[in-house]
């Protein structure tokens, strides 16, 4: 009893639990400090872009900045398959002027335009109106601004204006699956002809997959060759490995468009050895062929070193004790060495998928139309059209696919079992 | 049943792995039915290989391994029926005790009660019941261990190996093991090869030991003639404590003979020597010399306590005794224990008989 509630001292009289707690600290304040720098550099340079890439794809502010008294009045639109009253009107037409004197009312038709055909033209001939002074601001704003175009009279365009007014839009999100907010608030899909992020997405899935197949087929037994082979052949495969992985990716990438192209060192090789005619040359490059040859080759060291780090750490004994135990070779490996790669095959793949489904450079240049991925997709995005709002949408997407294969792997494999190492 | 003499035979087996060096010599074995049979040896002695070849996991560069008569050189390891015990135990680690006993059964298709009473019996063997469902990294080395003989002996074969099985545990566990595993070995009667470089493990456990030394059987007796009459100075020496003088042969009859060291004589036993003038190195255990002996010994030198060394059991002594300080003297604790001092001068005997002249180191 007394012993449980006594308080244990040292012997300058300080309570052990203090004293402990300020000698842990210093090594706390220590391990923090050597972290710090890292920490730091990851909020920099991870945590706050990708806030700011999520703030970018759903922003929409523009137009609720744009309208302030339209959106204000329209909280009184109760009606909405009617005209909204006068007070929207005469909101509208005031936010309008606003944006006339600031010279922005070209961006506010733009972006109009994109929520609903036609919205360009009629605010182009409100702007006229304006310019010559046509607008008597003492009677019905309502009336006026209704004569300037049929379109006007029209409850649609209301209705759209009123969709803009939430300063944070889905749309690209739904832009990014081919999806879009129909006119009546509800969620529609692209025309067939013009879905062009689902192949994408799809086709992105399909090369990352089996990007990862090629690699565990060509990358399991090189590993176990590493892994079992005497310490100078081992040496010497494992830097035939890595030889390609020190060598840049860009430099691996134009040697393959060296090697696969029509006229190139491969198809020279089938024409000699007769295989194919001198006419009749295959394409490998530029489409699905290229893709997959140059992304396996580039990724399958991060295949094989996982597996390899793995494979080192299983005694060649194991083996020896099945086929003693009256296993057949084949049984030995796959009920004995194989389960206890088992980690490093996750590792594996989890890897190589991971980096395949982002991979931009390699497919870009020997991916042709059809062997492009959703990163260059992204690129073109954030290069050409500078719709970095899109672009940043797209991004976040492929993250949360990442991370939703990284949970689905948790559950299946868990990543306890995950061994880099 | 009469028990066959030739179970195993190792017959003039040479194994060679660059084709420079003979690991193995001219190996002439046989390992009777239901033998515990230990090679014993150095490291690097070809133990091993030998062990490994009779598993299968090497091929002899010549000659032939039989088992009970028939010719096994080139059926794989996995059709012998030879079960294993390795040195790291190599249990597999992603499965149970049960799934590893289970793995020789089911690989031969054994129906699922069979096994499971066959798995229940070999546990219960090495008293290791109710430990099914354990993983191999939640046991204890001396449990992994047992585990490792019931999976090696679980599907009956005719032949188990051991390499150095005991090698990993502390002394006591090694030696509480070393007595269970003979008797399993005397309750079930199977064949068992043993490798060990460990000289007590092989004396307490075996039926017979060869002793191998630079890839060949340096003498195959059983471990009391094994330690009582070393047939060469290398045994002699690998064998327990060893007492050697280095000399010629001076004088030789039937069962004696004269050897003249640096500056004295002394009568030995002739085992390798046969005639006058050739090099010998004579032999003695520690235990066999006596301190002021009471009988007439033929041997009787007086010497001068270098050392001494409390053991709890016995005292060691050490002795300047015939030109070298390297005699060694066991002295058992008893009640009526001398006083032994440094630099005392005390009288010491011996049999001739006990002092075996060997081959010449």
């Amino acid at each position: 009893m007394s012993s449980e509630t006594k308080q244990i001292l040292t012997t300058d009289g300080i309570p052990l639990e203090v004293s402990l707690k300020k000698a842990e600290k210093k090594n706390k304040i220590k391990a923090f400090l050597l972290v710090a720098p890292l920490l730091l550099f990851l909020v920099i340079t991870y945590i706050f872009p990708i806030g700011d890439m999520f703030m970018r794809s759903v922003d929409d502010r523009m137009v609720t900045n744009m309208l302030p008294k339209t959106f204000k009045a329209m909280e009184k639109w109760e009606n909405l398959e009617e005209l909204p009253p006068e007070e929207v009107y005469r909101g509208f037409y005031e936010d309008y002027k606003v944006l006339v004197e600031k010279q922005e009312h070209g961006k506010l038709g733009q972006r109009l335009n994109k929520e609903k055909n036609g919205f360009n033209t009629i605010t182009k001939r409100l702007f006229r109106q304006i310019k010559r002074n046509k607008i008597d601001e003492s009677i019905s704003i309502k009336e006026q601004i209704n004569k300037i175009h049929k379109r006007w009279r029209n409850v649609e365009f209301w209705l759209a204006i009123k969709r803009t007014a939430p300063p944070y839009t889905m749309a690209k999100y739904l832009k990014g699956m081919d999806m879009y907010v129909a006119s009546d608030g509800s969620i529609a899909q692209v025309d067939e002809d013009r879905r062009i992020h689902r192949i994408l997405w799809l086709r992105t899935l399909e090369i990352a997959f089996f990007v990862t197949l090629f690699s565990f087929f060509m990358g399991y037994p090189i590993a176990h060759l590493l892994a079992t082979l005497p310490m100078k052949y081992s040496n010497l495969l494992m830097i035939c490995v890595l030889l390609p992985f020190w060598t840049s990716l860009l430099v691996r990438t134009a040697s393959w468009m060296i090697l696969l192209q029509q006229q190139g060192v491969v198809n020279d090789f089938f024409v000699m050895i007769g295989l194919v005619g001198d006419d009749n040359r295959p394409e490998m490059m530029y489409n699905k062929v290229g893709t997959y040859v140059a992304m396996t080759q580039i990724l399958l060291p991060f295949m094989v070193l996982p597996l390899y780090s793995v494979m080192k750490t299983i005694s060649p004994s194991l083996m020896r004790a099945g086929k003693s135990l009256g296993g057949t070779p084949f049984v030995a490996f796959w009920k004995v060495y194989f389960p206890l790669t088992i980690p490093g095959i996750g590792a594996g793949c989890l890897l190589v998928f991971i980096l395949a489904i982002g991979y931009y450079i390699t497919p870009a240049l020997v991916g042709g139309a059809s062997g492009t991925l959703i990163s260059n997709q992204i690129a073109f995005h954030m290069k050409t059209t500078l719709d970095w709002s899109f672009a940043s949408a797209m991004g976040l997407m492929l993250l949360t696919g990442v991370l939703v294969i990284y949970w689905i792997y948790n559950k299946l494999v868990g990543v306890d079992n995950i061994k880099l190492g | 049943m009469s028990k066959n003499p030739e179970f195993v035979k190792f017959d003039k087996v040479d194994k060679s792995y660059d084709g420079k060096v003979l690991v193995v010599k001219d190996l002439q074995l046989d390992i009777a039915e239901g033998e515990f049979i230990t090679m014993l040896g150095p490291s690097g002695s070809g133990k091993t290989t030998c062990l490994m070849m009779l598993a299968g996991f090497e091929t002899p560069t010549h000659g032939e391994i039989l088992l009970d008569g028939n010719i096994i050189s080139n059926i794989p390891p996995h059709k012998r029926g030879i079960g294993m015990v390795f040195q790291n135990y190599a249990l597999f680690p992603h499965m149970t005790v049960y799934e590893n006993l289970a793995f020789p059964l089911r690989v031969r298709k054994v129906e699922k009660n069979e096994i499971d009473k066959k798995v229940d019996k070999a546990l219960s063997m090495v008293s290791l019941s109710g430990f099914e469902t354990r993983m191999p990294a939640q046991l204890s080395g001396g449990q992994q261990q047992r585990v490792a003989v019931a999976r090696a002996l679980v599907f009956d074969p005719a032949v188990v190996l051991m390499d150095e099985p005991l090698g990993a545990l502390d002394k006591n566990l090694r030696e509480s093991m070393q007595y269970e595993i003979k008797h399993i070995h005397e309750s079930i009667g199977v064949t068992v090869v043993y490798v060990t470089h460990d000289q007590s493990e092989a004396l307490t456990m075996s039926n017979r030991i060869a002793v191998f030394n630079d890839g060949k059987v340096q003498q195959l007796s059983n471990p009391a003639e094994l330690y009582e009459k070393p047939v060469n100075s290398f045994v002699a020496e690998f064998i327990g404590e060893n007492n050697t003088f280095n000399g010629e042969v001076v004088d030789i009859d039937k069962d004696k003979c004269k050897v003249k060291l640096a500056n004295s004589e002394i009568l030995a036993n002739p085992i390798s020597v046969k005639s006058k003038g050739e090099k010998t190195t004579v032999s003695l255990r520690p235990e066999r010399a006596l301190i002021n002996p009471t009988d007439k010994m033929d041997n009787m030198f007086t010497g001068k306590i270098e050392e001494v060394i409390y053991h709890g059991d016995h005292t060691r002594v050490r002795l300047n005794l015939l030109g070298s300080s390297e005699f060694i003297l066991k002295v058992p604790n008893s009640t009526s224990n001398l006083e032994l001092k440094v630099s005392q001068d005390i009288n010491i005997g011996w049999n001739s008989v006990d002092a075996r002249a060997l081959d010449p180191k």
